[in-house]
C-alpha cells in the first residue's frame, strides 16, 4: 500500500481529479497548501511599500492506493498536472503500514 | 424682512447631513480593509465609537462651543448646557440667516465633528487600547475640534448689520469651504502627533503588513466619495448654484487625483493598483474640500491631479522619517489638506463665486495665498502640539497602547473578544459555553 502525495498548481486540480477518476481512483483528500521551490516568490506593492511574497498557493492531493499501481497513478497525476512551466509542483509516494476504514473496520488493502 | 424656512434648501441639507454621516462607516471600511485580518474589527470600532461619543458631546456642549455666539470670542463659541433645547424652532444664522432650521445646521456640522477624529485613527492602527481611544476622542473633540471649527466655520451671528462671535480664521478671510484646514489638516497633524506618541507597531518594516481586504478598501472609498457630495455641496447650506459648483468640482477633482495617483504608480512600480485607485480618489476628495466652491471645474481637475501625484509620493515620508503612520493619514489628509487649502490661493476665482476672492492666477496677487498659508500653519501647529500633549497625558496616566502580547496575538481578540472572519466551520473547533 502506498500514499501518493501531489503538490500541484491550483488551476490543475480539476484536470488531475478527472484523470484520477478516469483511472479508477475513487477517493482522495484535497487541501490547500502554500510553499516555495524553484519558482520562488513574487513582489507586491502597496502604496509604494514593496513586499516579497515567498509562499505561493498550491493544492495538495493525497491518495491511498495499492502498491502495484503506484507508478501508473504517479504518471497519471504528472501528465494531468503538467503545464511545462516552472512551479508545476511535485509528486511522491510513501509506503503505508496499515489502513483502516472507520465505518466498517476493514483493514489493509480492503480499506483502500 | 423676516426670512422664512425654505423647504428645498432644508430638504437638501437633511439629505447632505445623512450623506456625511455615511462617510464615517465608509471610513471604517476604507481603514478596515487596509489593516491585517486580526485587527479589522478594532479599526472599524474606532470609527463607530466616535459616532457615539461625539454625538453626545455635541448635544450637551459641543455645538455651543463651536457655533454658539454667547462669548463673542474669536477662539470659541459659547457655553450653554441647554442640550440644544433652546435651539428648536430657530433658523440658522452663520454670518447671515439661512432659511433652514438651526437644528439641521447643527446636525450637519455634527457629522464633520464625528469624521474628523475618526480620520485620526488610521495613523495608529493595530495598537491602541480601546478605552484610551474613547477618552482621547472626547478630549480631542473638546479642546481641538470644537474650537478649531469655530475658528474656521463660524461666520458669526448677524442681526441687522451687527455680527458677533466670528471665528478668528473666518474673520481673517481664510477660504475653507468644507474643511481643508478644520477637518483634514487638523486630523492629519493630530495623526502625526499620535503616531509619534504611540510609536511603531511591533514588526513594522520587518514583517509584511499587507491590507487584508482590498475589496473592503474599495467599498469604503466608494462610500466616502458618495458621502463627500454632502460634505462639499452641502456646505453651501442651500440647494443653489454654489452647491452645484461644489458638487461638480468634487467629482472631477477626485477623478483627476485617481488618475494622477495610478499614473505615478505605473511609472514608479510598473503596476496601477486598486489601493492606488482608492487612495488617489480620497486624496482628491481631501484636496478639493477647501476649494470646491471657489474654483472653476477645470481648476478642480488640476488641483485633484496634483493632489494624486503629490500624495502618492508623500506616503513615502513615513519610511524616510521613521514614523508608523499606519494608514497614511499624514500622506493623504495632511498633505492633501495643505495642498488643497493653498491651491485656493492660486485658483480662487471671484467670477465663479462672488463671495470668493481672486487668487494668484486670476490677478488677485498673493494676498489670498498668504491668508491660506496662515490658516494652514495655525491649524496644523495647534492640532499637532495640543494632540502631542493629550497623547502623552493619556500615555502617562491610563496608558495608550495595548500589551505586546495582545498586539501580536491580535487586538480584535484581546480588546473586543471577537474575530472578524469565520472562513471554515470546522477550522477552529470550540463550542458554546
Amino acid at each position: 500500500m502506498k500514499l501518493i502525495t501531489a503538490i500541484i498548481k491550483p488551476s490543475k486540480l480539476e484536470d488531475v481529479k478527472l484523470a484520477l477518476n478516469a483511472f479508477g481512483i475513487t477517493g482522495m483528500t484535497v487541501s490547500e497548501a502554500s510553499g516555495f521551490g524553484r519558482q520562488g516568490g513574487h513582489t507586491e506593492v502597496y502604496r509604494g511599500a514593496e513586499y516579497t511574497v515567498d509562499l505561493i498557493p498550491k493544492i495538495r492531493i493525497e491518495v491511498l492506493i495499492d502498491g502495484a499501481v503506484a507508478e501508473k497513478v504517479i504518471d497519471v497525476i504528472v501528465k494531468a498536472a503538467s503545464t511545462g512551466k516552472i512551479g508545476d509542483g511535485k509528486v511522491w509516494s510513501t509506503p503505508v503500514d496499515n489502513i483502516v476504514r472507520v465505518r466498517t473496520g476493514e483493514r489493509g488493502s480492503a480499506a483502500i | 424682512m423676516d426670512v422664512v424656512l425654505n423647504s428645498g434648501d432644508t430638504a437638501w441639507m437633511l439629505a447632505s447631513t445623512a450623506l456625511v454621516m455615511f462617510m464615517t462607516p465608509g471610513l471604517a471600511f476604507f481603514y478596515g480593509g487596509m489593516v491585517r485580518s486580526k485587527s479589522v474589527l478594532n479599526m472599524m470600532m474606532m470609527s463607530m465609537v466616535t459616532i457615539g461619543i461625539v454625538s453626545i458631546l455635541w448635544v450637551f456642549y459641543g455645538y455651543e462651543l463651536a457655533f454658539g455666539h454667547t462669548s463673542d470670542s474669536p477662539w470659541f463659541g459659547g457655553f450653554s448646557l441647554s442640550g440644544l433645547g433652546t435651539k428648536v424652532n430657530e433658523l440658522t444664522n452663520n454670518g447671515g440667516t439661512y432659511p433652514i432650521p438651526l437644528l439641521v445646521f447643527a446636525a450637519f456640522q455634527l457629522m464633520f465633528a464625528i469624521i474628523t477624529p475618526a480620520l485620526i485613527s488610521g495613523a495608529i492602527a493595530d495598537r491602541v487600547k480601546f478605552s484610551a481611544w474613547a477618552v482621547f476622542v472626547a478630549i480631542w473633540s473638546t479642546v481641538v475640534y470644537f474650537p478649531v471649527a469655530h475658528w474656521v466655520f463660524a461666520f458669526g451671528h448677524k442681526v441687522g448689520d451687527e455680527v458677533t462671535g466670528v471665528g478668528f480664521l473666518a474673520g481673517k478671510g481664510l477660504e475653507d469651504f468644507a474643511g481643508g484646514t478644520a477637518v483634514h489638516i487638523n486630523a492629519g497633524a493630530a495623526g502625526l502627533a499620535l503616531a509619534i506618541v504611540l510609536g511603531k507597531r511591533i514588526g513594522w518594516r520587518k514583517e509584511a503588513m499587507r491590507p487584508h481586504s482590498l475589496p473592503l478598501v474599495m467599498l469604503g472609498a466608494g462610500l466616502l466619495w458618495f458621502g463627500w457630495f454632502g460634505f462639499n455641496a452641502g456646505s453651501a447650506l442651500a440647494a443653489n448654484g454654489i452647491a452645484g459648483l461644489a458638487f461638480m468640482n468634487t467629482q472631477v477633482a477626485t477623478a483627476g487625483a485617481l488618475i494622477g495617483w495610478i499614473l505615478v504608480e505605473k511609472i514608479r512600480h510598473g503596476h496601477p493598483t486598486s489601493l492606488g485607485v482608492a487612495s488617489g480618489a480620497v486624496s482628491g476628495l481631501v484636496a478639493i474640500t477647501p476649494a470646491c466652491a471657489f474654483v472653476a471645474p477645470w481648476a478642480a481637475v488640476v488641483i485633484g491631479f496634483i493632489a494624486g501625484v503629490l500624495c502618492s509620493l508623500a506616503v513615502d515620508l513615513k519610511f524616510r522619517f521613521g514614523f508608523d503612520d499606519s494608514l497614511d493619514v499624514v500622506g493623504v489628509h495632511l498633505v492633501g489638506g495643505i495642498w488643497g487649502s493653498l491651491a485656493v490661493g492660486f485658483f480662487g476665482a471671484s467670477a465663479v463665486n462672488s463671495v470668493g476672492v481672486d487668487g494668484l492666477l486670476y490677478g488677485g496677487g498673493a494676498e489670498l495665498l498668504g491668508k491660506q498659508a496662515i490658516g494652514v500653519g495655525l491649524v496644523g501647529a495647534y492640532s499637532f502640539i495640543v494632540t502631542l500633549i493629550i497623547g502623552y497625558a493619556i500615555e502617562k496616566t491610563i496608558g495608550f497602547r495595548v500589551t505586546k502580547d495582545s498586539e501580536v496575538e491580535g487586538i480584535d481578540l484581546n480588546e473586543h473578544a471577537e474575530s472578524a472572519y469565520e472562513m471554515s466551520s470546522s477550522s477552529r473547533g470550540g463550542s458554546l459555553i
